[in-house]
């Protein structure tokens, strides 16, 4: 075998494996649209489940879940936001530096289920929340920010240099430049970091499971002390939990979970590609 | 100006110097706080790290002091009758967490190198979304594909069940595949083009190039891509959970132990924590599991942490 046919013989192994890893992805989605797309009516988003969850529709799960991202945002927003400003512009390469890095790739290699052991001994139990909305935000919030520190550290530092090189000759403080020079340059890609942890912890199960997901409540929640219906534990419970379940009802749900995350990523995307075609350096 | 009495011009700046300063001093307090909390802010992921693990101890460190080391890395898992053994559900995890990395690894590692070395831009500016889309399917989501459509198709293969390690390897394979994908691009990304002029323009074909000097250049930089991956793996629950068959045996060792039903050590404690009353011994036990598995990815992340730090620097070193 010549060398010009060893090489048309990878290129095309490896063509074809790259192929067995992407198409799978677009079968998996169409495979939950298509098997999904009839349960999905208007009576299936705003109705409470009936029936032992096997009629009805989502309603409670769905707004917990809009809750709980919320709640996530709040708890995880200001602590990312300020930490990526830390590492962009104020840590020095120093040892406490690189243990800051080290803690926040160890905090994104943490399963999510031990964050939700954590959640329930600090949260629920030490802190005595209870198992309510306020210790489920506040563990997804834990959860999501190494991602939201990864993506808003970067978008501070594709800030060019010369933006705070003017702006502290023009007499500008630190803080003056960063706040008003660096961050609103910054927003568009930080507001993407942002959309990104949420649509993980939209999608979470396992940190909510000991921390807020409830099994069914009729109602919705009516303070952060309550407990409320999650969208991917209702998903787990009426699969794998009750008995009879119409299939249907399951697709339906897991197409409205998958779509909920996905467009949350989409519109961090398009957010990211517009900033970068706007951008006039 | 000369005319001007020079008590009066004194004056006047004094006034202004002192204003300044007093402005000054108002914006220094300020943002002398504002710096401050943003120090605070990145000092306290150590903290946060910290308090994971002091909470996960303060719950789970009964199960290592109460049980005899011997039996809680025992063989039997019956917390019904008080047995409390380990070692299956670790065995479970190894398991399941061995067989996925072996699909996904060759998989993953071989998309990077089309989409890093071989596609053309346009098919990368696709492809590249849809890696991105399949990291954001939630993991139920996947749990339940598994659970409904791929369960079956394996038990056709001729499994007894359909819920077995290797129904569990395939999803965590699948699910670890972003991961080890974007990181390995990145790797190969990282080799300085310079590198492949000079490979092919004495004469090797692309393959050569990408064989015997892209991928060994690259080296360092997918033995992270490949812990990560591991990473991944071993901590994935909702997915595993429900397509393993949750039993707790050893299978006896040998290829068929891959399709026997296993139990991991995630799946344990998401199924088993919601049933136990708190603070006894199998409410510590689960902590225990859980401080192992932190231990277990933070020795995996800060290793690869470590390589990354090193790698980046050196990569800084030589463009300078």
């Amino acid at each position: 075998m010549t060398r010009q046919q060893t090489q048309k013989i990878a290129v095309a192994v490896i063509s074809t494996v790259a192929g067995l890893v992407v198409i799978p992805i677009l079968l998996v989605i169409l495979f939950i649209v298509v098997n999904g797309i009839g349960a999905i009516s208007w009576e299936f988003l705003t109705a409470p489940p009936k029936n032992g969850m096997r009629e009805g529709g989502i309603m409670p799960a769905l707004v917990g879940t809009i809750f709980l991202t919320f709640g996530t945002a709040i708890a995880a927003m200001p602590l990312a936001i300020a930490a990526a400003i830390y590492l962009a512009e104020y840590a020095g390469d120093t040892r406490l530096t690189r243990w800051v890095r080290l803690a926040i790739v160890n905090l994104a290699g943490i399963p999510s289920i031990v964050y939700g052991l954590f959640g329930l001994g600090a949260f629920v139990l030490y802190f005595n929340f209870g198992t309510s909305i306020l210790a489920g935000s506040l563990t997804l919030g834990i959860m999501t920010l190494p991602v939201v520190i990864s993506t808003a550290e970067e978008a501070i530092l594709s800030v060019p240099r010369e933006f705070r090189v003017v702006s502290l000759s023009l007499g500008a403080t630190r803080w003056q430049t960063i706040r008003h020079q660096v961050l609103p340059h910054a927003l568009p890609g930080i507001i993407t970091g942002v959309i990104l942890g949420l649509s993980r912890a939209a999608g979470e199960t396992a940190p909510i499971l000991f921390t807020v997901a409830a099994f069914y409540v009729p109602h919705l929640p009516r303070s952060i002390f309550d407990q409320t219906m999650a969208l991917p534990y209702h998903l787990y419970v009426i699969s794998t939990q009750v008995p009879g379940m119409p299939l249907s009802n399951q697709y339906g749900t897991a197409l409205v979970l998958l779509l909920l995350v996905l467009s949350l990523t989409l519109v961090a995307t398009i957010v990211r590609s517009r900033m970068r075609q706007r951008r006039q350096w | 100006m000369s005319t001007t009495p020079i008590s009066g011009e004194t004056n006047v700046s004094t006034v202004s110097v002192s204003m300044i300063f007093q402005r000054l001093k108002a914006t220094n307090w300020y943002e002398f706080v504002i710096e401050g909390l943003i120090r605070l802010a990145g000092v306290s992921t150590i903290f946060i790290v910290g308090l994971i693990f002091l909470f996960l101890l303060r719950e789970g460190l009964p199960a290592f002091l109460d049980i005899p080391l011997r039996q809680l890395f025992g063989p039997r898992w019956y917390p019904i009758e008080g047995r409390f053994g380990i070692w299956p559900l670790m065995v479970g995890s190894f398991i399941v967490t061995v067989g996925a990395v072996i699909i996904a690894v060759p998989l993953g590692l071989t998309t990077a190198i089309y989409l890093g070395e071989i596609a053309p831009p346009w098919q990368r500016e696709i492809l590249k979304p849809f890696i991105e889309v399949l990291s954001g399917i939630p993991s139920i989501v996947l749990g339940f594909l598994g659970w409904v459509a791929l369960a079956p198709l394996v038990q056709r293969l001729g499994a007894p069940t359909g819920l077995t390690a290797f129904t569990g390897s395939l999803l965590l394979a699948y699910m670890s595949l972003p991961t080890i994908i974007s990181i390995s691009e990145d790797a190969l990304y990282a080799v300085p083009k310079e590198y492949r002029d000079a490979a092919l323009a004495i004469g090797a074909t692309q393959w050569q190039t990408i064989w015997r000097v892209v991928l060994p250049a690259a080296r360092s930089g997918l033995v992270i891509a490949v812990m990560l991956g591991i990473g991944r793996a071993i901590g994935e629950t909702m997915a595993v959970m429900m397509v393993t068959g949750n039993a707790a045996n050893i299978p006896p060792l040998g290829p068929g132990m891959l399709f026997q039903p296993v139990r991991t050590m995630t799946a344990t404690i998401a199924a088993e924590m919601g049933e136990v009353a708190k603070g006894s011994l199998h409410y510590n036990t689960l902590f225990g599991i859980g401080i192992i598995l932190f231990l277990i990815t933070l020795a995996i992340n800060s290793i690869a942490g470590r390589l990354v730090g090193a790698q980046s620097s050196r990569r800084r070193g030589g463009q300078l």
